[in-house]
């Protein structure tokens, strides 16, 4: 008898224990893993606004856009930032975003903004492109392939990694690419990149710090489907001071992809005027100027200074690929789904 | 009269029985059937009904069975030999090693994954030894190899447990009166034991089918994303390539398939459980060479085989093998408590909203309130199925339902059903007491059943009020068979994945979830503070395992 | 013929079989007569090869059997509880040890019928277990162990599952057949009625040895042990002290007899009380319970001897009985 008794108090008190309400104050952000900024600049925020920042890392970007499409109802947090503009018309048939008219706009190139009704407002772009290992292009007197067509041929077999563009945001935008290039012959391509040796992984950091040869992974492949400003990263992370970065990206037409990535206010928020204050401020020059070093994307505000790193080693593609966000989100799941029938 | 007839309905034992049964079924018809049906309608969306949906759907089926099959051979081939070793000889350190293998089952399907994750993984213990042609198929298996080696590892104690009980129920009579005919030990194999085997031998296979056929976490976590069963292809379907409408056809053909498993098997172990025979201590010291080698041989191989994944955690949680994620420094090798020391911090990019530990205390928080609720409802439906009517015959299928259906799909089916109250964290413990009812249902009501109805006639001729009656008599038989539920409905809610993946909310996280996170991150220190929460999972359950076989009424359940 | 020599066996560490011997001969049926618990079944079972003697030696037609598995030795079982095959109908039943011996089908069909017959289950052949009676079973059991033609038969307490009229009915058929058949059989049981019907000799096992060894009329007339007498329900046992070189003083009065064994003074020993019309000793009892048993009353005496009288006495009467007075070993 006694026992038992025990038992039950000891479960009801333990079932205090059981999670309770948070209390306010706080501004929450749903983001990807990927995202990172300084510290002192969230400080920075916190201070001047008297709140608390907290970043809730849920995935990559598409995991967390779906995310928070599941739960729009009761959403988990405050404003969503990483949906990409592969991912944009998703989150705008969803609804998911308030309008903000930020007065920061005007700052902002007027490429970038994609939603003529300010649901999602742009925060940073960068392309997507394959990078080459420097060393291994010339102990071997190879030259650095220029198209598409060239990667598929015989003196680059078994040298490219690139990610799965169903798991993978850049494997995602190089598919796009592709299929800007070819149109409906994309996948005739692929069998021949598949035919050529090429190595399809799910994550870019496995592609890069496992299958890269030029990184600390020492991979097999010197060619890794990545964003032409790891260039200047691999400077900036370097042990030792370097002169020049080991790796570059090919930047030749239409073989990037640029990525614009969005931040938006999520509908039914309690914390409205706060999250606006927030996506002032991460469209302002003190937000803009820490992304580069942290992100490595580029800053959309045309006003935000570039590290002098990213001016010498970062690159820009001049022609990059592009589809109308449209087009992408009529098709994308179908291009996803076929490329990976016709990979098998 | 009037008034009289109207009492009478309350004081009759058919009011009195439908009083039993208010409870759990308000609570399944809620949170069960109803996201159901909801789902059932979004299935029957027009737009899910394409062609390349149904292949996709026949493609997924045929590879669902197809694992489901294979892995269930291969836990026969290790399992038979087992149950053999297990009923007829004694041997030292024998229910030691039963317990050991019971282990698994009872572990959240998340540690399991891990346990072979920090063996063979990428990261794991094997994979640092270096591969030479030989050793490369032990040493770094496939990841469809693993999967079915995790679910070998899981299962094999069903078959263990269901064939070696109707092997010591075996009268040895029958054996000794074949000997006496001239028959040798094969033969009296094929012609005796075998046969009479049959039905366990069907019960045990078609229950492993059906837990391999609706695996999720060990898919999930060691398939990497080249394997999908319906299971994951739901959650994929979920999560990761929103298209509700085919979510929901796909859980609709799981359900459909686990309900038949499902039928089946009840049919076939109550053929096994009315096999009732005295219980015969038939095992001895193994006596002749031959059956010394073989209860040698798998002594060692059932050590080997399940101790080694569930050493490895603790292990691998204590021993840094790589750099941690965007390291760039020296990476110090060998023992480390960083792991552990990292779960209690919280950096303010971390993967979660409180420090990982957090996770820990929510896991026992929702526990223990799936042993409260899974109790409340369970013990009124135990009771009225100890003495079933029609209404029971009914009933019992029906309360087995939610064990036969995706816990995905029932996260699916709440987030469809009640939108913005999902910010409640109360749907994570919901929906662990729906999967947990079945399992404490079926352990109370062989209690409840025990007691023989004169035990309670004669205490109350001899003068005991009902409750004193429940205190005397029903209570001390009671008492051991509820903690015994009490621990499997705990069990079974901190190990739960598949419908917390869906309903967590991101401020109080679960073990599991959290193990989940870790793995899904590069990196050593996630990797890890993986292992850790792993090893964390794995002592806990351990200790509930262990309070349930101190307290198991002998042969009560059919566990 | 089967010869057994010091077979020696323990159970829980403790001996259970000290120094078993007998043999068994052709056409000769012999009882082992025992309580429960004394070893009987284990005996059997080893005698069966299933299970393995500590010491000793079982050997048929002068052949050690100890490297013989059970399925080799050709000796067929009988058990209490049938042990029939319930996933097998009646025929296959039968039929077993002839499918083990790889027997052609039509043998296998003619033997079948023909024990059938035997046991009077004509036409029972498809029937299943379940549905038989326990007489029904039984003779099924003991078709079973026949058919194959066995060397040795062995029935452990076969007919103590079944009623009373079955009982004798069963009893008495397998009296018959085994007087047909000449099989040497083993039958063991605790019911000194069955002993005695179906037993050319009768062994009693009692704490591990076997201490009378004979015929039904021998054993009767000279039970020579308290043990056999009191199993044999042959009358009243009483101990009693050596006085002097013939006399024994007992409770109920001191008696003059010749032992076979010379006893000293102050001796105990055990003495059996016949009632005897013809005996020579008449002792006095003080009636403490009468009980009916159709033809005659059963007395219960106050020292603990138990009478049959034609009338019933009044509780508490004293009566006095003629008994011839013999000593047990």
């Amino acid at each position: 008898m006694k026992p038992a008794f025990y038992f039950l108090l000891f479960t009801i008190l333990l079932s205090s224990c059981a999670p309770k309400p948070v209390t306010p104050q706080t501004i929450t952000i749903l983001t990807h893993d990927s995202f990172a900024i300084s510290e002192d600049v969230i400080k920075a925020f916190e201070a001047d606004n008297n709140a608390k920042v907290v970043f809730l890392q849920s995935g990559d970007a598409g995991a967390v856009l779906n995310q928070a499409v599941l739960t729009k109802d009761a959403p988990i947090a405050d404003i969503l930032f990483g949906v990409d503009n592969t991912f944009l018309s998703r989150a705008l048939d969803a609804d998911i975003f308030e309008t903000y008219q930020s007065s920061a706009l005007s700052d902002i190139t007027d490429e970038f903004k994609l939603d003529p009704s300010n649901r999602a407002l742009p925060v940073d772009y960068g392309d997507v492109c394959i990078n080459y290992d420097k060393n291994y292009f010339t102990e071997n007197n190879l030259a650095v392939p220029q198209t598409f067509e060239d990667l598929a041929k015989p003196e680059y077999k078994d040298l490219l990694v690139v990610e799965n563009p169903a798991t993978s945001s850049p494997g995602l935008a190089f598919l796009l690419a592709t299929r800007a290039h070819f149109g409906d012959d994309y996948l005739t391509y692929w069998k021949s990149l598949k035919a050529n040796g090429a190595v399809v992984v799910d994550g870019w950091e496995t592609a890069y710090y496992t299958n890269f040869s030029a990184s600390s992974g020492k991979g097999p492949q010197p060619m890794v489907l990545s964003y032409a400003s790891s260039p200047a990263a691999e400077v900036f992370f370097a042990s030792e001071p370097l002169t020049e970065s080991p790796t570059a990206s090919i930047v030749a037409s239409d073989m990037c992809f640029r990525q614009i990535e969005f931040v938006g206010i999520l509908k039914n928020t309690p914390n409205q005027v706060l999250a606006q204050k927030f996506v002032d401020f991460m469209l302002s020059q003190k937000f803009q100027e820490d992304m580069p070093l942290n992100m490595f994307v580029y800053p959309v505000n045309k006003n935000a200074k570039l590290p002098g790193i990213f001016v010498k080693f970062a690159q820009v593609a001049e022609n990059p690929g592009s589809l109308s966000y449209l087009e992408i989100a009529t098709n994308r799941d179908l291009w996803i789904e076929t490329w990976t029938a016709a990979m098998k | 009269m009037l008034r009289r007839s109207i009492l009478s309905v309350f004081e009759s034992p058919r009011f009195f029985r439908v009083l039993l049964w208010i409870a759990p079924i308000v609570f399944l018809l809620s949170y069960f059937f109803l996201p159901l049906s909801k789902i059932l309608i979004l299935a029957f969306n027009t737009s899910a009904l394409t062609k390349t949906n149904f292949q996709l759907i026949l493609s997924t089926l045929s590879f669902t069975f197809y694992q489901a099959a294979l892995s269930t051979i291969l836990t026969f081939i290790l399992g038979l030999p087992s149950a053999i070793l297990f009923s007829r000889f004694n041997f030292r350190g024998k229910s030691l090693l039963r317990a050991l293998t019971a282990v698994p089952f009872m572990l959240p399907t998340v540690v399991v994954a891990s346990s072979f994750n920090a063996l063979f993984g990428n990261h794991g213990l094997f994979s640092s030894i270096s591969d030479s042609k030989y050793s490369s198929f032990i040493l770094h298996p496939s990841s469809f190899s693993l999967i079915l080696l995790a679910h070998i590892f899981y299962n094999t104690t069903i078959v263990i447990r269901i064939v070696g009980n109707a092997l010591s129920r075996f009268d040895p009579k029958l054996e000794q009166a074949a000997r006496s005919l001239g028959a040798d030990t094969f033969r009296v194999w094929k012609n005796i034991t075998l046969p009479l085997l049959r039905p366990s031998l069907l019960a045990a296979a078609l229950l492993v089918f059906m837990f391999d056929f609706t695996s999720f976490g060990v898919i999930l976590l060691l398939g990497g994303s080249n394997f999908s069963t319906l299971e994951v292809e739901i959650y994929l379907r979920v999560l990761k390539l929103p298209n509700l409408p085919l979510a929901a056809l796909l859980s609709i053909v799981q359900l459909i398939f686990t309900l038949i498993f499902s039928i089946l098997y009840t049919r076939t172990i109550n053929q096994v459980t009315t096999q009732t025979a005295p219980r015969f201590s038939i095992s001895k010291p193994p006596k002749s060479f031959c059956e010394r080698a073989f209860v040698l041989t798998f002594y060692l191989l059932l050590v080997t085989f399940f101790l080694l994944p569930l050493a490895s955690l603790p292990i691998r949680s204590l021993t840094r093998l790589e750099a941690d994620r965007g390291q760039r420094g020296e990476v110090q090798y060998g023992f480390t408590t960083d792991y552990y020391k990292e779960l209690f911090i919280n950096r303010r990019g971390s993967l979660f909203y409180v420090p990982p530990i957090d996770a820990a205390r929510n896991s026992l928080g929702y526990a223990s309130l799936t042993v409260l609720l899974s109790l409340a409802l369970g013990y009124p439906a135990a009771y009225a199925l100890a003495k079933p009517t029609r209404l029971e015959k009914f009933l019992d299928p029906l309360i087995m339902l939610p064990l036969g259906a995706s816990a995905v799909m029932l996260g699916l089916g709440f987030i469809i059903s009640f939108g913005r109250s999902l910010a409640s964290p109360w749907f994570v413990p919901i929906a662990h007491t729906l999967v947990a009812l079945p399992f404490v249902i079926r352990t109370l009501q062989p209690a409840l059943a025990s007691i023989p109805e004169r035990l309670r006639q004669a205490a109350s001729t001899l003068g005991a009020s009902p409750f004193r009656v429940w205190q005397t008599v029903d209570f001390p038989i009671l008492s051991r068979a509820t903690l015994s539920a009490a621990t499997f409905a705990f069990t079974v809610s901190l190990g739960e994945f598949g419908a917390t993946l869906l309903l967590t909310r991101p401020e109080y996280p679960t073990i599991p979830i959290a193990i989940q996170r870790f793995l899904s991150q590069p990196g050593g220190l996630n990797f890890g503070q993986a292992m850790a929460m792993a090893t964390l999972l794995m002592l806990l359950t351990t200790l509930a395992i262990l309070i349930i076989e101190k307290l198991r009424l002998p042969n009560s359940g059919e566990f | 013929m089967l010869e057994i020599r010091d077979l020696f066996k323990s159970y829980e560490n403790k001996p259970l079989l000290r120094g078993i011997s007998f043999s068994v001969s052709q056409g000769e049926t012999i009882c082992l007569l025992g309580a429960s618990g004394s070893g009987k079944s284990t005996l059997l079972r080893m005698i069966a090869g299933l299970e393995f003697p500590e010491s000793g030696h079982i050997l048929f037609n002068k052949i050690d059997l100890a490297q013989t598995p059970p399925h080799a030795r050709d000796f067929g079982l009988v058990f209490q509880d049938y042990g029939l095959f319930p996933h097998l109908d009646i025929f296959n039943n039968v039929a077993f040890g002839l499918k083990m011996r790889n027997v052609s089908t039509e043998k296998i069909n003619s033997r079948v019928a023909e024990m059938l017959d035997l046991v009077n289950l004509q036409g029972f052949e498809k029937r299943k277990v379940t549905d038989l009676s326990g007489g029904e079973q039984q003779r099924v059991a003991l078709a079973r162990a026949l058919a194959p033609s066995p060397r040795l038969l062995m029935f452990d307490e076969p007919l103590g599952a079944l009623d009373k009229s079955l009982k004798e009915d069963l009893l008495n058929q397998i009296r018959i057949i085994l007087h047909k058949t000449e099989i040497p059989a083993i039958y063991v049981t605790h019911d000194q009625d069955e002993a005695f019907t179906i037993a050319d000799r009768i062994l009693f096992l009692y704490d591990g040895e076997i201490i009378r060894d004979g015929t039904p009329d021998e054993v009767w007339t000279n039970p020579n042990s308290v043990y056999a007498a009191r199993m044999l329900g042959m009358g009243n046992v009483i101990e009693g002290v050596v006085t002097s070189p013939n006399k024994v003083k007992t409770e109920v009065g001191i008696f003059t007899l010749n032992c076979r064994h010379k006893h000293s003074k102050g001796e105990k020993i055990s003495l059996l009380l016949k009632q005897s019309e013809d005996g020579v000793d008449e002792i006095k009892l003080k009636v403490e319970d009468v009980l009916f048993k159709r033809d005659q009353f059963q007395v219960k005496t106050k020292s603990g001897l138990v009478i049959h009288m034609k009338e019933a006495p009044k509780i508490g009467q004293i009566i006095r009985v003629k008994v011839q007075v013999e000593c047990l070993a």
